[in-house]
């Protein structure tokens, strides 16, 4: 009942999100601690939901595992569909493409506003290092954008 | 019903630890910590067994003459350690379970809690009023 009403609550704020994360634009004007900034709140967002979504799974037995995870369920959960291409080196690089992502749809299909893109891609890359933290992998996450709306995250895991 | 509740984190250090207040909170505290090097052991176990499904919930970690020690680990690493009195044989595995699974519940709420910063001692008054109904009602 409980995973109804959060999956619930998320939809219902999915739509309002484009909106809010605009007007949270609007707000950071400036361009350097504005994408940081973003960075650590989708940081702190995604250590709370990793916590929430991996609730009823059994533990990982390994880092591509927990890749898929989130490439399937918890971005199908908050972006309402799955990674389109997963792909690693097998040493700790992994690339997520999504050729649809749901953040930059609304901006064009081409070239246009490709400037303003990584402002929108900050949060999304902070989700998932603070996804990734909260199940044991430190790691950076970087995003670009060649053609919208589709966008790559790389993430590298640090090894300690 | 528990005697003692206690939430560690995935560094080792504990993040919140309750028990019943009329015996001695330092013998908790050192059964407690001790259990960690038996979460440690099963952890590592059942990765070189490779079982089909890790679960959640560790089971009885072990028993010493007073008190049984039970344990449960989250995948964000975060342990669960529930001590019962031996004396109390009516508890059955899937009560522990179920207090488990409360524990898991209330603690991500506290996680999702956006003026909560991983890693601090939880203070949360809700998650105090779960764990006082899973602990010995003390006189």
């Amino acid at each position: 009942m409980r995973k109804h009403y959060s999956v619930f609550f998320l939809l219902i704020t999915f739509f309002s999100f484009f909106h809010f994360h605009h007007a949270l634009m609007c707000f950071l004007k400036e361009r350097v601690t504005c994408v940081s900034t973003l960075e650590l709140m989708g940081f702190r967002v995604g250590q709370g939901l990793i916590e929430r979504f991996t609730k009823d799974c059994p533990t990982f037995k390994e880092d591509l595992d927990i890749m898929k995870f989130l490439c399937k369920d918890l971005w199908s959960t908050i972006f309402r569909k799955q990674i389109d291409n997963l792909r690693t080196n097998h040493q700790g690089t992994y690339v997520l493409q999504d050729n649809k992502f749901a953040l930059l749809t609304q901006f064009s299909t081409g070239k246009q506003y490709l400037e303003e893109a990584p402002k929108y891609l900050a949060f999304s890359c902070g989700l998932i290092r603070g996804a990734l933290s909260n199940l044991g992998l430190e790691s950076v996450v970087t995003a670009e954008v060649s053609l919208m709306p589709s966008c790559k995250f790389q993430v590298v895991i640090q090894k300690l | 019903m528990a005697v003692c509740i206690a939430v560690i984190a995935k560094e080792n250090y504990p993040l919140y630890i309750r028990s019943v207040p009329t015996q001695g909170e330092l013998k908790f505290h050192y059964t407690v910590h001790t259990s960690l090097d038996v979460v440690e052991e099963k952890i590592s176990g059942v990765g070189k067994a490779l079982a089909d499904q890790r679960e959640l919930y560790l089971g009885l970690l072990y028993p010493t003459e007073d008190y049984k020690v039970y344990g449960y680990m989250t995948n964000s690493k975060v342990k669960f350690v529930i001590v019962v009195d031996s004396s109390n044989t009516s508890l059955r595995d899937n009560e522990i379970r179920s207090m488990f699974r409360k524990l898991h519940n209330s603690f991500t709420d506290v996680m999702c809690n956006p003026f909560y910063n991983p890693g601090d001692p939880i203070q949360s008054k809700a998650f105090d009023s779960i764990v006082s109904t899973m602990m010995v009602q003390a006189f």
